[in-house]
């Protein structure tokens, strides 16, 4: 049981991963991010079943709460930053560059 | 008395440390009122030290506290009274309350006010701790600090070039000089393990045969610190650009006060001067060849400050000629009616500049009758300097002259050729003085405006000072007169007789006595004459501009000065140039910078390197990010 959870988990990261870095879209790039958060939740969750002890699950209740405020956060500054260049591609973005 | 002292001291201290501070806040005449009453105060208090010292003849020295103690040697802060300080601080207060005064008129539409007066009063402080401290280190304090004001004021417009290279060019010189103070300073330490003079004197008059060798050397380390401060050859270089300060300033600094120092500074150490016949003769013989060669290039310049400074030079060369020959009460009374009439000359002169505005002898002329007080008392100190008798310079004159002639008859025939020397040079001296009175008072006005006499701030202290050339040199009249000479006495204390030293006074006959007073009169009387003849009218001076024409290189080569500032700008000046440049190409260029760019260069190279992980692309960021999650895993389990 605790094998399919993780497997799961597993595979929602892989995929997370594999959005951040492949797509160029912003949005999606947030959801990669969300994905990959999710998957560590239900890893905490299914750990701490496992084990029979809460401590796993409280830290879930952080995550989503951190992981909201950040989403508002960068939601923000991808707004900002459309207005200012007219785009939501993260490749356009590279001003900073040496 | 102890407090009186060092109150002297304090008093111009106090008066720089209010206007270098307050100065720019305060009203001109409240600056004025503190720089002016500070040394008035100074004056007040030498005047009182004077009168205690008269009455109770006896040198006194007072200590205040310890400044360091190493080793066995202590050297307290501790001031003297004995008969050479106290005339030193007689007319070093009273010539420089009055130069205060002359300031007060010169100065009157000058912006830094407050800052030509606090650099006066520091000058004051430290040229009255020279003159009354009672320790070589002491003095050396003095001594740096009369250089340091020295430097501060004839640069004092420093926002032009001239002044400004000026003020750069005394300093440097006076500190090669200085070098060799500071390592007869250093002998004396070592070799006597004290720095008060009562000490180290009392153990070299106790056994002169002990210190005989060491003696020498000191005495000509120091005579080298005083070529340096009173611009003797090889170092007088600076003197006449000096003049590109303020004229008060040459009038007090470069003409009555810090350029004696240095024989200041022999008479004080005569006793190792007198250990050592050599180290005496090449006093001597620097002073006389100083004083002919600087006379020779005051015949022709023609800027009037140029003019005296080349014959403070020689003035100055004169009173070492007379310390060469063991005459150190002497050579102090010149330098006594010296700084009368020579402060007088410049305090005139800068009377001269201010109604003309201009230094040029050429562009002024008949100023007889618009400036009839600088007029007289120019004439006065003219005729003081020349050696006209009856005025100071007459007697201290005439004395050195006399010395010269009986040292060389005493067993050193050798010293008639500077006898010699200083005759020509008293020639030239009432020659050029002369010169500079008929172009600039004969004559008709050749300049620009109209020329009007200076403010009685400026025309007082040139009449006290002129007034006072024809007065001061009565205190020293020679034996013939049959009338006491109060000056050789009161510095009789100062040259006491020790067997195994040269003596200090070598008697002349009466008979040619007065002959030598005659011939001075004479040699002077014809110097004035000359003058007389070639620049008294406008006409006569077709002569000497047909002579100059005739003979260019001869005129140039004076004008010029020997082109002595050339020669060592050729061999000194490239000298330090060349390893200026080594240490700027190789030390610097190579040693230093090479292995510090060589570090910068490796920085930057590895960030050219790495820099291109920075390509600003998020996504290879975040690749970045897995694949060091992904190393990092690895590496722990």
């Amino acid at each position: 049981m605790i094998f399919l959870a993780l497997l799961l988990g597993l595979l929602l990261f892989v995929l997370g991963l594999a959005v951040v870095m492949l797509r160029r879209s912003a949005i999606l790039l947030f959801l990669g991010i969300e994905l990959m958060l999710n998957a560590a939740n239900l890893t905490f969750v299914a750990f701490s079943s496992a084990n029979g002890a809460l401590d796993g699950q409280i830290a879930v209740i952080f995550t989503i709460a951190i992981a909201s405020a950040e989403v508002g956060v960068g939601l923000a500054i991808f707004i900002v930053l459309f207005r200012r260049f007219k785009t939501q591609s993260v490749d356009d973005l590279r001003i900073l560059r040496w | 008395m102890k407090a009186a002292l060092l109150l002297i001291i304090l008093a111009p201290l106090a008066g720089f440390l209010i206007n270098v501070f307050f100065g720019r806040r305060l009203p001109r005449a409240g600056v004025t009122a503190v720089a002016v009453g500070s040394v008035g105060l100074s004056a007040l208090l030498a005047l009182f030290v004077c009168g205690a010292y008269l009455s109770a003849p006896e040198p006194a020295a007072f200590e205040y506290y310890t400044v360091l103690s190493v080793g066995g040697v202590t050297i307290p802060f501790a001031l003297q009274a004995d008969a050479l300080s106290i005339l030193m601080l007689f007319f070093v207060t009273f010539v420089g309350f009055w130069i205060h005064i002359y300031s007060i008129g010169y100065m009157e539409h000058e912006e830094d006010y407050a800052r030509y007066f606090s650099y006066l009063n520091l000058f004051m402080f430290a040229m009255l701790t020279l003159v009354l401290a009672d320790n070589f280190l002491l003095m050396f304090v003095g001594w740096e600090g009369v250089g340091l004001c020295s430097y501060l004021l004839i640069g004092f417009y420093y926002q032009e070039k001239w002044p400004a290279d000026s003020g750069k060019k005394a300093f440097i010189v006076n500190r090669i000089g200085d070098f060799g103070f500071l390592i007869g300073i250093f002998f004396i330490a070592t070799h006597f393990g004290t720095l008060r003079y009562e000490e180290v004197f009392a153990k070299l008059q106790a056994d002169p045969g002990a210190y005989l060798g060491v003696a020498g050397i000191i005495a000509l380390c120091l005579f080298v610190g005083a070529t340096g401060k009173s611009a003797q050859l090889p170092l007088y270089v600076w003197l006449p650009d000096a003049m590109a300060g303020p004229t008060p300033v040459s009038a007090l600094i470069h003409a009555a006060t810090m350029v004696t120092a240095g024989v200041y500074m022999v008479a004080r150490c005569n006793l190792f001067f007198r250990s050592s016949p050599e180290a005496m003769a090449v006093v001597a013989v620097v002073g006389a060849l100083t004083a002919i060669f600087a006379a020779s290039m005051g015949l022709a310049q023609t800027d009037i400050k140029k003019v005296l400074a080349y014959s403070t030079i020689s003035q100055l060369g004169y009173m070492f000629l007379a310390a060469g020959v063991g005459a150190y009460a002497v050579a102090m009374f010149h330098v006594f009616t010296h700084a009368f009439f020579k402060a007088c000359l410049f305090l005139g002169s800068g009377s001269l500049i201010h109604a003309c505005h201009t230094n040029d002898i050429f562009e002024m002329g008949g100023l007889r009758k618009v400036m009839k007080t600088t007029h007289w008392t120019f004439l006065f100190s003219t005729l003081a300097i020349a050696g006209i008798p009856i005025w100071a310079g007459f007697f201290s004159k005439d004395a050195i002259l006399a010395s010269v002639f009986a040292f060389a008859g005493h067993h050193h025939g050798w010293a008639y050729l500077l006898w010699g020397l200083a005759v020509v040079t008293a020639f030239m001296t009432s020659f050029y003085m002369f010169r500079l009175y008929y172009v600039v008072f004969g004559g008709e006005y050749r300049g620009k405006g109209h020329p009007h006499e200076s403010p009685t701030s400026m025309t007082l202290p040139l009449v006290v000072l002129g007034g006072l050339t024809a007065v001061v040199g009565f205190l020293g009249v020679p034996v013939v007169f049959h009338l006491p000479n109060l000056m050789e006495r009161f510095l009789e204390p100062l040259t006491p007789a020790v067997e195994g030293l040269a003596g200090t006074t070598f008697h002349l006959s009466h008979g040619m006595e007065w002959a030598l007073m005659i011939g001075s009169v004479v040699v002077a009387g014809l110097g004035w004459l000359a003058a007389r003849a070639l620049y008294r009218t406008d006409a006569s001076w077709t002569w000497v501009k047909g002579f100059t024409a005739r003979h260019p290189r001869l005129y140039d080569t004076v004008f010029n000065k020997y082109y002595v500032d050339e020669f060592y700008d050729r061999t000194v000046g490239a000298a330090l140039r060349g390893v200026s440049r080594f240490c700027f190409s190789i030390i610097d260029g190579v040693l230093i910078e090479g292995p510090v760019n060589l570090s910068g260069f490796f920085v930057e190279l590895t960030g050219n390197v790495l820099r291109f992980l920075h390509n600003g692309n998020l996504r290879t960021y975040a690749l970045h990010i897995v694949l060091g999650v992904a190393i990092l895993l690895w590496l722990v389990f």
